[in-house]
C-alpha cells in the first residue's frame, strides 16, 4: 500500500517540474546556491527539497508501522516518552573506590538508583595499579577496581539488590562481573536481584576501542561466556550492550556506525545459537550504545534505520517470535569528537543539538558530554550543565509529548531509507566474509573507518565541512580555554593508595584457595569450558584482575593490531 | 672535520651507545661517500653473525614470530639486530612503517636493535641499505641479525637470499598448495614454519610441507643441509625453543661445513654489485638529464634511439672514471 | 626538487624526513594518531608508527633506534605529564634529547606550560589542521637536519 494516489502523484510531478525549470532558476540567479553540494556527515548527497515523490513507491505499514509494533521504527514501545522519559544516565567518574562510592551513595541520596561505574584504563586492559604500565593512569578515567576488595569499598553501605550497575568494561568483563556478583553474595542479594549491564563487545575493541586483550577469537569466546551464563544464572543482568559510540567516535560515518554494529550484534546472535541457547532467550537481553553526532536529520534517520532493520534480522534472519526480541533498545552517548578545544562553552551547544536528535531519534537512555571535555573528565560544573540540557529537552521543549514527530518528513523518510540502504550494502559485503568476526581478522571495518576519519579531516581542512571557531570564524583567544574551571584530583594519591591495597590483599588472602582457584580455572580455560563459573571462584578467593587476566593471557594469547593505514 | 666527525661516531656506537648507532645506520643507509668510508672501515670486523631471514606468505604472523624468536633468542644470551623491511603502501612518496610494532616488546631491551626501510624511497638501493646494515650490524658485535621481508620482488629475495638461515613461515591452510610454495623465495627455504599451528589444518598443512621437502620440490640444500619443518604458534608462545634449537642446529653446521664464511662473501659481492649498480645508475641519470636536448630529438624522429642510449651509457662511463 | 630531498645520495635517492607517531600508555585513542601519519606520509614524509600500549622507554628506545627527525605523541588520556616527563628524561639519558618532540591531544591550558618546559617543542590541541601539524614538524626537521650538518658535516646525509 502506498502513500500517495498515482493521480495526485503525478499533479506533484508537474508541479514540482514547472518550480524546477520557471521558479528556482530565478532565485537561483539572484540567490545562488552557498555550496556546489550538500552533504550528510556520512557524505550523502542531499537534495534542495524534498516531496511525496521521493516517497513513490513508500508503504507506510511497511517502512513506519505504529510505535510498539513491527517493526518498530517508530519506536519500541507504544507509550514512548508519553509514558516514561528516556533514562538520564550519566557516566562518569574518577580515582579510587572509596571516592566512588561517596559519590555512588550521593546520588542514590538524590534519588538515582541506575548507577553506571566508568573504569580507569588499568582495569579496562585488565592490569594490576602496579604493574609498570599502569604508573600514571591510575584513577584518571574512571575508577581503578583490581580485586574483590576494591568493589567491596564500592559498594559498602549500598544494598545491591536495590540499584541496577552499569558496568563499561570489556575483555576483564567477566572479572569485573564476578566481583560484582561477590560483592552481591556477601551482601545476601539472591541472584534474580542483581540487575544492571556489563558492555563486553569485544568484537568493536578490534574496530575502534583498542582496549582489546585477546585475539579476536579468544575475546568474543569470553564474552559469550559472560552472555550464556547470565542469561542462564541472572535474568536481570543485560550481559551485552553492542556498542557503536566507539566505531564512531573512531571517525566512521553514521552508516558504517550502524552496519558495523548490527554486524556485530549479527555475529554474537550467531555464536550464542552455536552454543545451543534459543534464540527467543537471550535476544531480549541484548541491548546497544550508539553515537549522536552532529549533523542533526542523519542522526535521527540512522536511529529509525536501526531499529527497522534490527527488527529485521531478528524476525526474518534468527526466526525470533518474541516482540522483545526484535526490539533495539539503545542507549546514546552524544559525540564526544564533536567537541572541540576552540571557544569551549560553544560544546554546550553542540551536545544540545546531538541529544536532540537522540532523543528525537527515540533513545532508551542519554548521556550528554560536559563541554570541558576536550581537556579532562568533567568538572562537576560542566557536568550539571550537561544534565540540565537534557532536563530542558525532556520538560520545557515539548519534544517529547508526541511520538516519532518526524515521521512522515519526505526528507526524514528519504534519509532513513537510505541510510538503510547503504548500511545493508556493508551488511552484505561482511557476511560475504564470513561475518564480522572474520571481517575484523582481515581489518576490513578498520580500514574503512581509518579513510573515512582521513576524508573527513580532509574536508575540514579543504573548507567541504565546518567547526565553527576551528576551520570557520576561527578562534585563536586562549583566554576563553584558560578560563574554563577544571576538576582537580590527587591522581597519585590514589595511585599509591590502590597499589598499597592490592600488595596487602595478595598477602592477606588464603593462599591455598587463591591458588586452586586459579589453577581450575588454566585448566577450564584449557579445556574450552564455559569460563565465568571459575572467574567467579577466583574472584571470591581474592584473585586481582591483573592475576586473573594473566591465567587467560597465558591460555589464549595477547593481541597486537597489525599495521593497518 | 668530516673524518673526524665519523670516526667519533664510529667510536661511540663502538662503545655500545645506540644514539651513535643509530646515526650511522642512517648514514650508511644510502650510499654515499661517507657511507662507503665507514663500510670501508666496519667490513673488516665483521663476519661473525648469524644472519637469519624471515619471511613467508602475508597474514602467517611473521613479525609476531619474529619477535618470539627474539625473545628466546635473548634469553640464550645473544644480542639481537633486527633489520625490518617495511612493505609501505605504495600510494604517495613518503611511508608509513608499522611493522616494528609487533616487535616492540623488545623496544626497551638494550640488546635489541631494531631498524626499519621502507620498501620504497630507496630507489633501487632498498637491497644495498639492508645489506649495508647487515654489515654495520655485524661489525658492532650483534650476535644474531634477523631480516624480516615478505619477499616480494627481486630486490627483497636478493636479500632474503643472502641470509645464512632462511627460514619461511606459513600457515594452516595455506601451504596445501605446493604450487604456491615453489614460487620465488618459498622454495628457499632452512626452515619452514607452520605457524598459527593452534588451528585446526595445522596437522594436515605440515604434512603436505612434510611431503614436499622429502620430495625435494622446496627447500635450499646447496650446503648438504636437509631443511626442517617447525610447528608454532607465535601467539600462544608455542614451538619456539624448537624453533630456536634448529636455527642453532643449522648455523653450528654451517660453521663447521665452512658454509658460513662463504654466505658472508656471497654477502659482500652482492653488496658490491649492487653498489656498483647505483652509481652507474646515478651517472646514467646524470648523463640522461645533460643530454635531454638530443634525446628528445632522437625521440621526436625515432631515429638512432639505440646509438643514443650507447652514447649515454659511454656518457655515464666517461663521468664515472673522472 | 622539493625541501624533503634534502641530501642526493649516490644512488639517486634521496633521504626523506623521518617522524616516529608514537602513542604511550594505555590510551586506545588512536584516530588522531593515524590520521596525522597518514597525512605526513602523504606530505612525503617517512613514518613509523609504535602501535598502542608503549612506554615512554620503548618510545625513546625507537626514536634513536630509527633515528628519526621528529618525535610525534598522540595522548587524549589525561597522562600526558607524568609520560612526556619520563619520555623525555629517557631521551636525554640516550643522548637523544636534540630530537625535536611534538605533542597532541586533550591537554589542559594549565598543562601547557609545564610541558613546554619540559622541552616539547609543540603542542597540538584539538582541532589543529594538518596543514599546520605539517608545516611545524617539517619546519622542526629542517633545524634538526640544519644543525647536525652544522656540527657533524655529515648530517644531511
Amino acid at each position: 500500500m502506498v502513500m500517495f494516489d498515482g493521480e495526485e502523484l503525478g499533479r506533484i510531478e508537474e508541479k514540482l517540474k514547472e518550480w524546477r525549470e520557471k521558479t528556482l532558476p530565478k532565485w537561483l540567479e539572484r540567490m545562488p546556491e552557498r555550496m556546489e553540494e550538500f552533504t550528510t556527515l556520512s557524505d550523502i548527497k542531499v537534495k534542495d527539497v524534498y516531496t511525496p515523490l521521493d516517497l513513490k513507491d513508500w508503504s507506510y505499514l511497511e517502512k513506519l508501522g505504529l510505535p510498539g509494533e513491527y517493526p518498530f521504527t517508530r519506536g519500541i514501545h507504544a507509550t514512548m516518552y508519553r509514558a516514561k522519559l528516556w533514562t538520564m544516565r550519566m557516566f562518569s567518574g574518577y580515582g579510587g573506590p572509596e571516592e566512588t562510592n561517596r559519590r555512588l551513595k550521593f546520588l542514590i541520596q538524590h534519588g538515582e538508583t541506575g548507577l553506571s561505574l566508568a573504569f580507569d584504563e588499568p582495569t579496562l586492559v585488565g592490569i594490576d595499579p602496579d604493574d609498570p604500565l599502569a604508573e600514571g593512569h591510575v584513577g584518571i578515567e574512571g575508577v581503578n577496581i583490581a580485586s574483590l576488595r576494591d568493589m567491596e569499598i564500592v559498594f559498602d553501605g549500598i544494598n545491591m539488590g536495590e540499584v541496577t550497575t552499569n558496568m563499561t568494561i570489556n575483555p576483564p568483563a567477566p572479572v569485573l562481573l564476578s566481583y560484582y556478583v561477590a560483592v552481591a553474595e556477601k551482601q545476601g542479594v539472591p541472584y534474580h536481584r542483581i540487575g544492571g549491564t556489563t558492555q563486553n563487545d569485544p568484537l568493536k575493541e578490534f574496530i575502534a576501542q583498542k582496549t582489546y586483550v585477546f585475539p579476536p577469537e579468544a575475546a568474543v569466546k569470553i564474552a559469550m561466556d559472560v552472555v550464556e551464563w547470565s542469561v542462564k544464572n541472572l535474568p536481570k543482568w543485560n550481559p551485552i550492550s553492542i556498542s557503536g559510540y566507539h566505531i564512531r567516535e573512531a571517525g566512521a560515518t553514521a552508516v558504517q556506525e550502524l552496519a558495523f554494529t548490527l554486524a556485530d550484534g549479527i555475529e554474537y546472535v550467531r555464536q550464542l545459537i552455536a552454543r545451543g541457547l534459543d534464540v527467543d532467550q537471550f535476544a531480549p537481553r541484548l541491548s546497544f550504545f550508539f553515537d549522536s553526532h552532529i549533523n542533526f536529520f542523519e542522526e535521527i534517520a540512522k536511529f529509525r534505520a536501526a531499529r527497522r532493520m534490527w527488527a529485521k534480522i531478528m524476525r526474518e534472519w534468527f526466526g525470533a517470535k518474541k516482540q522483545r526480541s526484535m526490539w533495539l533498545r539503545f542507549h546514546t552517548q552524544t559525540a564526544g569528537v564533536s567537541l572541540v578545544a576552540q571557544e569551549p562553552f560553544n560544546n554546550i551547544i553542540r551536545t544540545t543539538l546531538e541529544a536532540l536528535a537522540a532523543v528525537l531519534g527515540g533513545t532508551q537512555s542519554l548521556h550528554t558530554n560536559s563541554f570541558d571535555e576536550p581537556f579532562r573528565v568533567p568538572s562537576e560544573f560542566a557536568a550539571k550543565i550537561a544534565l540540565r540540557t537534557q532536563q530542558i529537552i525532556a520538560y520545557e521543549s515539548g519534544v517529547a509529548d508526541v511520538i516519532d514527530p518526524l515521521g512522515g518528513s519526505y526528507y526524514v523518510e528519504w534519509l532513513t531509507d537510505e541510510i538503510e540502504e547503504r548500511a545493508w550494502k556493508y551488511i552484505d559485503r561482511i557476511e560475504s566474509m564470513g561475518g564480522m568476526l572474520e571481517a575484523v581478522k582481515k581489518g576490513y571495518p578498520q580500514r574503512e573507518i581509518m579513510d573515512a576519519s582521513y576524508k573527513f579531516q580532509r574536508d575540514l581542512e579543504e573548507g567541504r565541512k565546518f567547526i565553527v571557531g576551528v576551520n570557520i570564524f576561527r578562534s585563536d583567544d586562549i583566554d576563553e580555554i584558560r578560563n574554563v574551571p577544571l576538576l582537580e584530583f590527587d591522581q597519585e594519591e590514589i595511585e599509591e593508595r590502590q597499589k598499597r591495597r592490592v600488595k596487602e590483599v595478595r598477602a592477606n588472602r588464603n593462599q591455598e584457595r587463591w591458588k586452586r582457584s586459579l589453577e581450575d580455572l588454566r585448566r577450564a580455560a584449557e579445556r574450552g569450558e564455559n569460563l565465568m563459573p571459575y572467574v567467579l571462584e577466583a574472584g571470591r578467593s581474592y584473585a586481582t584482575l591483573g592475576e586473573i587476566m594473566g591465567v587467560l593471557k597465558e591460555v589464549y594469547g595477547v593481541y597486537v593490531e597489525p599495521p593497518e593505514y | 672535520m668530516e673524518a673526524a666527525s665519523i670516526e667519533a661516531l664510529l667510536e661511540r656506537a663502538e662503545k655500545g651507545n645506540l644514539r651513535a648507532l643509530g646515526r650511522l645506520l642512517t648514514l650508511i643507509e644510502h650510499p654515499t661517500p661517507h657511507a662507503i668510508q665507514i663500510l670501508e672501515r666496519l667490513a673488516k670486523r665483521a663476519g661473525r653473525a648469524q644472519v637469519i631471514g624471515f619471511t613467508g606468505i602475508p597474514g602467517a604472523g611473521k613479525s609476531t614470530l619474529a619477535s618470539r624468536v627474539i625473545g628466546a633468542l635473548r634469553r640464550r644470551g645473544y644480542r639481537v639486530a633486527v633489520v625490518a623491511i617495511d612493505p609501505s603502501s605504495p600510494f604517495s612518496g613518503g611511508s608509513i612503517m608499522g611493522d616494528r610494532l609487533r616487535m616492540q616488546e623488545h623496544a626497551s631491551d638494550p640488546g635489541v636493535f631494531i631498524r626499519s626501510i621502507p620498501t620504497r624511497g630507496v630507489k633501487g638501493g632498498l637491497s644495498t641499505a639492508a645489506l649495508a646494515m647487515i654489515e654495520v650490524f655485524d661489525a658492532m658485535g650483534y650476535d644474531k641479525i634477523i631480516v624480516e621481508t615478505v619477499g616480494v620482488g627481486q630486490s627483497e629475495v636478493d636479500i632474503i637470499n643472502a641470509a645464512h638461515t632462511i627460514i619461511v613461515v606459513t600457515m594452516p591452510g595455506a601451504g596445501d598448495d605446493v604450487q604456491a610454495l615453489k614460487a620465488g623465495v618459498m622454495e628457499i627455504g632452512d626452515i619452514y614454519v607452520v605457524n598459527k599451528s593452534d588451528k585446526a589444518e595445522a596437522n594436515k598443512t605440515a604434512a603436505y610441507l612434510q611431503f614436499a621437502l622429502e620430495r625435494e620440490d622446496i627447500g635450499r640444500r646447496e650446503s648438504g643441509w636437509k631443511p626442517r619443518l617447525v610447528k608454532t604458534s607465535a601467539v600462544l608462545g608455542m614451538g619456539i625453543d624448537s624453533l630456536v634449537d634448529v636455527i642453532e642446529e643449522h648455523w653450528n653446521f654451517l660453521r663447521e661445513s665452512g658454509w658460513s664464511g662463504r654466505k658472508v662473501e656471497a654477502r659482500r659481492i652482492l653488496m658490491a654489485k649492487m653498489m656498483a649498480e647505483s652509481m652507474l645508475s646515478a651517472k646514467v641519470m646524470e648523463a640522461h638529464m645533460e643530454s635531454l636536448g638530443y634525446l628528445e630529438e632522437v625521440a621526436r624522429t625515432g631515429e638512432g634511439i639505440f646509438r643514443a642510449a650507447e652514447e649515454l651509457a659511454r656518457r655515464a662511463a666517461r663521468k664515472m672514471l673522472e | 626538487m622539493s625541501s624533503l630531498q634534502s641530501t642526493e645520495a649516490v644512488g639517486g635517492a634521496v633521504r626523506r624526513f623521518k617522524v616516529l607517531v608514537a602513542k604511550m600508555g594505555l590510551d586506545g585513542h588512536d584516530r588522531g594518531a593515524k590520521v596525522v601519519a597518514r597525512a605526513l606520509r602523504d606530505a612525503g614524509f617517512e613514518v613509523i608508527y609504535t602501535g598502542l600500549r608503549q612506554t615512554p622507554e620503548q618510545v625513546a628506545l625507537a626514536a634513536v633506534q630509527e633515528d628519526v627527525d621528529v618525535i610525534g605523541v598522540s595522548i587524549l588520556n589525561g597522562a600526558h605529564i607524568h609520560l612526556m616527563k619520563r619520555l623525555m628524561t629517557k631521551l636525554k639519558d640516550l643522548g637523544a634529547d636534540d630530537i625535536p618532540v611534538v605533542l597532541g591531544g586533550t591537554i589542559p591550558v594549565p598543562d601547557l606550560e609545564p610541558l613546554y618546559r619540559l622541552g616539547i617543542r609543540e603542542i597540538f590541541l584539538p582541532g589543529t589542521s594538518l596543514a599546520e601539524i605539517i608545516e611545524k614538524v617539517r619546519k622542526l626537521a629542517e633545524e634538526k637536519r640544519s644543525r647536525e650538518e652544522a656540527v657533524t658535516g655529515v648530517g644531511g646525509c
